[in-house]
């Protein structure tokens, strides 16, 4: 019992921070119809930010980690504009080579200029744990879990409840009628973008700390945020918020009671079900062709 | 455009003309290690351990009237890339002799490759007990095997008064091997082996396997991974209130990087290693081991990586001493003059010795075993 209590806990966290992984590239899939091979290493930018931030420049640990969800924004925006928008009327094919291209690209400039050797990121939270009963937490993942969650609702109450957010929603309905509508579609996709490319660095930023910050990093949660979003429907929202706890989940219990050296197959062997049996993810509303 | 292209290829040509002359200038010595991946920082070290030898050989007027020079390749912590580095580095390079690839996996994928290729690999860290004795003459280990760190162990076991042992291995050739050797050691000492637990190497959060540990009844962990795991496996121990005797094998552990990284997280930790650089004198070239920290520190390494790099060190050492026996640099004679050598390393003696199928032996040396201790943040070799 007080072991399953510790497993589930702990796939609380780690689903949190999934979730914003798996959010980010859903709404840039759903919206802009791009699948953006960058998301993995803005999650290792949003990292390796913090580092330097505070590292090199002694910034605070909080205030670093805003800075580095801006940077991840405006990182996000600029790729956007320097690379997705000349591309807004060519194939599927272009753009996911070009994306490919970025990403090798960033990956490469993180190594060159911080090298392979991993960073650890100092926080401010004492190491001993939080004891609840039989379980223990530590005070950083309580603040991961906190903020990953304020940040996931933070993106709902923006899509829901804003201006901007419901001239998202009509892009992703119909690009066509929402510009007829007065909607600005090339600010949207900016917007876009920038939104999920600050959601991926917000995760990185809110792990980094958590694990370790290594040029490599981005590569397995770009892995991960592409299964969360397949298990979720591509562009759902929601599909992706469950969607990274229900792989955090699957994983952790698997790892503790079927193998731990299964642990990375588990997230996939599920993915594998659900598309044997939901091709179009587990959350996603039929679609109207034609 | 024409013209650039002529241009282009001339300068191809002239290029490949330099390199040509250059070859007969030096003697190249292939170094493959992880450079990127989950093993960088063990692997880069291991890397500028192997510059500082060349640079002192070099210093000194070479080998055979040559310089040597490192041709240093990353295997990205991949057993796919390494075999396919190995062979650029024997076919495009036509190094006659090799040093690498750090991981039991890696030097696994690589040894076909020098079968294929006949020419001789010094390895310096990879600990499965595989790499010897599958029937490869071309390999010659300077590193211990799990089954000798397991026998190593064996002499100071019992002082630790261990009941019960649960492991938590890398899931490769090294962890696996590791499970295996220390757990027969173990059940000959009367202790009981319970868990063995697996993380994928380019894991992050283990929680998951802790947390299983937390309702086991051992009083002791066997951790068999490199530091960057090793980091993250003691601040998530720690995390989920983990209070055991924790002990990690394999030689990769750089003490001063875990505590640098993990804080007050390892103190109490015991660590298995091959090297002592804390106390220069109980190491057996007391001189050398000196000579060599103090060039690290002088290139602005941090000492952290000493545990590492002087294997890297050790390895391109014994390389030249065994091209110097054999007069010439040819993977044959290189290979041949392998079994002659009787060096002192920074570890112990040099010296081969024959493992696997009879008619194709790699060589193994047997080095020191150290077991150490961290408490309040410092190394100690505890008195047993």
């Amino acid at each position: 019992m007080q072991e399953l209590l510790q497993h589930l806990i702990n796939a609380l966290i780690l689903g949190s921070t999934y979730a914003l992984l798996g959010i980010g590239l859903t709404l840039i899939f759903g919206i802009m119809r791009v699948v953006n091979f960058t998301h993995g290493e803005l999650y290792a930018f949003g990292a390796y930010a913090i580092f330097f931030l505070e590292s090199s420049l002694g910034v605070n640990f909080f205030a670093a980690i805003v800075i580095a969800v801006v940077a991840g924004c405006a990182l996000g925006a600029l790729i956007e504009y320097v690379l997705l928008r000349p591309l807004q009327t060519a194939d599927i094919d272009t753009t996911m080579l070009v994306m490919i291209g970025a990403w090798i690209v960033m990956q490469n400039t993180e190594l060159l200029y911080w090298g392979g050797v991993s960073k650890a990121v100092p926080t401010p939270f004492p190491e001993e744990p939080l004891q609840l009963g039989p379980v223990f937490v530590s005070w950083l993942r309580i603040f991961v879990l906190i903020v990953g969650t304020a940040l996931i609702i933070g993106t709902y109450l923006l899509i829901d409840h804003t201006k901007l957010g419901k001239a998202m929603r009509a892009t992703f309905q119909d690009p066509a009628t929402a510009a007829l509508m007065g909607v600005n579609i090339k600010g949207i996709y900016t917007a876009t973008f920038a939104l999920g490319s600050g959601l991926a660095a917000a995760a990185g930023a809110l792990l980094g700390p958590v694990f370790l910050v290594t040029p490599t990093m981005g590569d397995l949660a770009s892995l991960k945020a592409f299964a969360i979003v397949i298990l979720g429907g591509l562009g759902n929202i929601t599909g992706a918020t469950l969607g990274g706890f229900i792989l955090a989940f699957v994983e952790e219990l698997g790892a503790g009671y079927i193998s731990s050296g299964y642990r990375d197959a588990m997230g996939f062997l599920i993915i594998i079900v659900v598309m044997l049996f939901r091709p179009t993810g587990l959350f996603r509303q039929a679609e109207r062709i034609g | 455009m024409k013209q650039i292209a002529t241009l282009a290829l001339a300068g191809l040509l002239a290029g490949g003309a330099f390199s040509a002359a250059t070859a007969q200038e030096t003697i190249k010595i292939g170094v493959l290690e992880p450079l990127t991946g989950p093993f960088a920082a063990s692997g880069t070290y291991v890397m500028n351990g192997a510059k500082i030898a060349a640079d002192q050989i070099n210093a000194k007027g070479g080998v055979l009237g040559k310089k040597l020079e490192l041709i240093i390749e990353d295997n990205k912590s991949n057993p796919t890339e390494a075999a396919s580095v190995a062979e650029k580095l024997m076919v495009r390079d036509k190094v006659p002799v090799l040093m690498g690839a750090w991981g039991s996996s890696l030097t696994l994928a690589v040894m076909p490759k020098l079968m294929e290729y006949k020419v001789p690999m010094l390895v310096e860290t990879s600990s499965s007990g595989k790499i010897t004795t599958s029937g490869n003459p071309y390999i010659f280990r300077i590193s211990p095997p799990s089954a000798i760190e397991a026998v190593a162990f064996a002499k100071i076991v019992d002082k630790l008064h261990i009941k019960k042992a649960d492991f938590l291995v890398i899931n490769n050739d090294w962890g696996l091997g590791t499970a295996q050797d220390f757990g027969k050691m173990f059940q000959e000492h009367g202790i009981k082996v319970g868990m063995v637990e697996r993380m994928d190497q380019a894991a992050q959060d283990m929680s998951a396997q802790l947390s299983k540990f937390k309702s086991s009844d051992a009083d002791t962990l066997i951790i068999t991974s490199a530091v960057e795991q090793l980091t993250l496996v003691f601040k998530q121990a720690a995390a989920l209130g983990l209070k055991k005797q924790f002990i990690t094998t394999g030689g990769s552990q750089n003490p001063d990087q875990l505590i640098d990284q993990a804080g007050t997280a390892v103190n109490g930790t015991m660590h298995l290693t091959t090297f002592a650089p804390w106390v220069p004198e109980v190491t057996p070239d007391p001189e050398a081991t000196k000579w060599f920290i103090g060039e690290w520190k002088k290139r602005g390494f941090h000492f952290a990586g000493v545990t590492e790099s002087f294997r890297g060190y050790d390895g391109i050492r014994t390389i030249a001493a065994a091209i110097e026996k054999a007069g010439k640099a040819e993977p044959e004679a290189i290979r041949a003059a392998m079994w002659q050598l009787d060096i002192t390393g920074l570890n112990g003696k040099i010296k081969f010795t024959k493992q696997g199928p009879a008619g194709k032996e790699s060589g193994q040396s047997i080095p020191t075993v150290y077991l150490i201790k961290i408490e309040d943040g410092k190394v100690v070799v505890p008195k047993l």
